[in-house]
């Protein structure tokens, strides 16, 4: 009696994830995928015919859209990670008593909605902002040149809002690393540097993957910063997804670029894991099992 | 301070450079200091211990040497050459940490090759190395292991090996033993001071075990409160501390009050506030000074209140409080007049023997070997700290001719 429910209480405990789980991913999933296989127009009304040419036509016509996506959300990855990075690692070692304090103006952003904080940076960034004053000044932006509706502004956009994304879990691989093993590598005749890249960075390696994951997968998917502080030549595939649902009205087109959106990022990433290796997103127990 | 002292080159003479010495070191966080003016030298290929409680400054002295923390004041040198401008990674030392402080991401040979790939060895010459160097330590088959799949154990042995690989002149041992089982801790503190011989490398260890450096030191260093209260052999220690701390701090202490009455030379007549007189090697003591007198448990003899000692043995009564059994031992507690506490460790080598033994409330008389009776300081009441270093020096000298 007592054995078998000590097995079943993995599964009460798994239950509400897994009810959640199926409503809100795999129903909705399983009507995108139906949607996406669907043909007609909203005046003759949608029917599901199997119509696997959404997928290929959808790409074809936004393949610049979905190149555009990922490297706005490669370039604000790598931009975000050399800010975070050196952030993290101040407010880890160097806080000393403020990192409570610096940890949470970090997250501050998150006290205003996205929205807000993205339109903001519409301001911060028009043609009579101090900003471009000072870029024009320097000599750095042309007379005509503007910073609002240029790739800058839309990854500058996504570097800003996903930032704390990538700080957070670099921040805390950094914290947990015992400073007696750099005191150990200073011993072992390792400069500070060479202490840095042999112990540290590959010691904060799970913190760098979830961060660059965290900050990664939302930026390919992002429509906001791009509508907001871009022009129609900075669209990225969900400024198309958007437009294709609420303005033309194209839902098969639309739920069949989804897919190839979810689908794309998930090779990314399966690719970059095992590149940067299961280890360090794992950490030691990874290794333990590996 | 004179010259001689100041440079230790010159302290032992040509040829007998102390492989360590601190000169006038003392360190400070904010208003606590640490280490306070302390001077030493450590011969080459000594083992030497610092032992003392926890805060007494014996970590601190050691990050010095290894360069993690800076004196406040004073200067060290290793082989003769000041230290004082080298960073922690350009000093001929390694430490083996308390906590191993092994590179979880690095395999056991990895860890071990750390510090000679730093250092530009050939590649052929570091694998030969390592696996020597594990093979000393007997892991050579877990060479391509994680630290975490090994035991306590074997994390420190490889912690030992990755710091001895490298030859350094000196070797830095911060409790290496401090968080195994007892079991193994005896079985390493024989391997270890095997190794030290095996390697000849001056090794400096801390530690709180008096047992531990009893069994394994050349020369101890028991600290209190950031200061040396003596620096002497093992057997020198323990048979003849020179305070009240040190007797208290190794081995279980009989301190019984005195007061000098007499000073000889070398010897003293002190008046035991028990109540007799008794002559003893005299320890820088003037007369009129309060002092203590210490017996080993071991030492004192027990009787009945009629009984005989040996002729020539000093003698006071007491009261039996109590009498515990240990095994190879009983310790009888007796207290004397003045309400001291005095321990005996009456060996249980013959059965009708330990039946005779006096139990709780027996009136007894305790006696000793005139030779066994030793006199002590009120700790914090040092002589002038040059009388101190003299003996340090001379041992210094002995230990390296030897």
């Amino acid at each position: 009696m007592s054995t078998v429910r000590r097995r079943l209480v993995p599964y009460f405990l798994m239950g509400p994830g897994l009810v959640w789980l199926i409503l809100f991913f795999v129903v909705p999933l399983y009507f995108m995928g139906r949607l996406a296989l669907e043909s007609g127009t909203l005046a003759t009304g949608f029917e599901f015919t199997w119509e696997f040419a959404n997928f290929t036509d959808s790409f074809d016509r936004f393949d610049e859209q979905f190149v555009r996506s990922f490297v706005y959300a490669g370039v604000a990855t790598v931009i975000a990670l050399l800010i975070a990075y050196p952030l993290a690692y101040a407010i880890a070692f160097r806080g000393g008593r403020w990192k409570n304090a610096l940890l949470l103006a970090v997250v501050a952003p998150f006290f205003t909605t996205y929205l807000i904080r993205t339109i903001a940076w519409t301001t911060i960034l028009s043609d009579d902002s101090v900003i471009v004053d000072v870029l024009k000044a320097v000599g750095l932006l042309g007379d005509e040149g503007r910073l609002l509706a240029t790739p800058t502004a839309v990854i500058a956009g996504l570097v800003y809002n996903f930032l704390p994304f990538m700080v957070l879990p670099i921040y805390s691989s950094l914290e947990r690393i015992d400073v007696r093993l750099i005191e150990a590598a200073k011993d072992l005749y390792a400069s500070a540097r060479v202490a840095f890249w042999k112990v540290t960075l590959p010691l904060s390696m799970p913190g760098v993957v979830a961060g660059t994951l965290l900050t990664f997968i939302p930026a390919a998917g992002d429509y906001v910063n791009a509508f907001f502080l871009g022009s129609i030549n900075q669209s990225m595939i969900g400024n198309r997804i958007q437009s294709l649902y609420l303005m033309e009205l194209d839902y098969p087109t639309a739920a069949a670029l989804s897919f190839i959106l979810m689908a794309a990022i998930l090779a990314v990433v399966v690719v970059y894991i095992r590149f940067a290796g299961a280890e360090a997103l794992m950490g030691d127990e990874g290794e333990q099992r590996a | 301070m004179d010259g001689t002292a100041a440079d230790p080159r010159a302290a032992n003479g040509a040829g007998s450079t102390p492989s360590v010495s601190l000169r006038g070191v003392s360190k400070a966080f904010g208003d606590f200091v640490a280490v306070q003016e302390m001077d030493l030298d450590i011969a080459q290929g000594e083992f030497f211990t610092m032992l003392g409680p926890s805060g007494c400054g014996k970590t601190t002295t050691l990050r010095m040497i290894a360069g993690f923390e800076e004196p406040t004041t004073g200067q060290i040198f290793i082989d003769g050459q000041s230290v004082e401008d080298l960073p922690a990674h350009k000093r001929p030392t390694n430490t083996v940490f308390q906590s191993y402080a092994l590179f979880p991401h690095l395999s056991v040979g990895e860890n071990v090759a750390f510090g000679l790939k730093r250092k530009g060895v050939p590649k052929d010459e570091i694998d030969r190395r390592v696996r020597e160097e594990l093979e000393r330590v007997g892991l050579a088959q877990h060479i391509n292991r994680k630290p975490s799949q090994l035991s306590g154990g074997m994390q420190q042995r490889v912690a030992l090996a990755r710091a001895l690989v490298n030859l350094p002149k000196v070797l830095l041992l911060d409790e290496p033993l401090g968080a195994l089982d007892l079991k193994l801790r005896k079985g390493l503190q024989i391997e270890l001071k095997r190794i030290q011989r095996e390697v000849g490398i001056t090794f400096i260890y801390v530690t709180h075990d008096q047992e531990e450096a009893l069994t394994m030191s050349d020369r101890i260093a028991v600290m209190n409160e950031g200061r040396i209260e003596q620096c002497d052999a093992p057997v020198a220690v323990y048979e003849k501390p020179a305070t009240t701390f040190v007797a208290g701090f190794i081995g279980v202490s009989n301190l019984m009050p005195a007061v000098v009455e007499h000073v000889n030379g070398t010897r003293a007549r002190v008046r035991l506030d028990a109540g007799i007189e008794i002559e003893a090697e005299n320890n820088g003591l003037q007369t009129g000074d309060r002092c203590h007198a210490v017996v080993r448990p071991e030492k004192l003899r027990i009787d009945a209140r009629d009984g005989t000692p040996p002729d020539g043995w000093p003698r006071v009564d007491g009261v039996v409080e109590s009498s515990v059994y240990l095994g190879t031992s009983t310790q009888i507690v007796v207290r004397l007049a003045g309400d001291v506490p005095m321990t005996v460790l009456v060996p249980n080598s013959d059965e009708r023997e330990r039946n005779r033994l006096p139990g709780g409330g027996a009136d007894v008389r305790l006696s000793w070997a005139p030779e066994h009776i030793h006199l002590v300081r009120e700790s914090g009441t040092a002589p002038a700290a040059a009388a101190q270093r003299e003996p340090e020096t001379q041992i210094a000298q002995e230990a390296t001719t030897q």
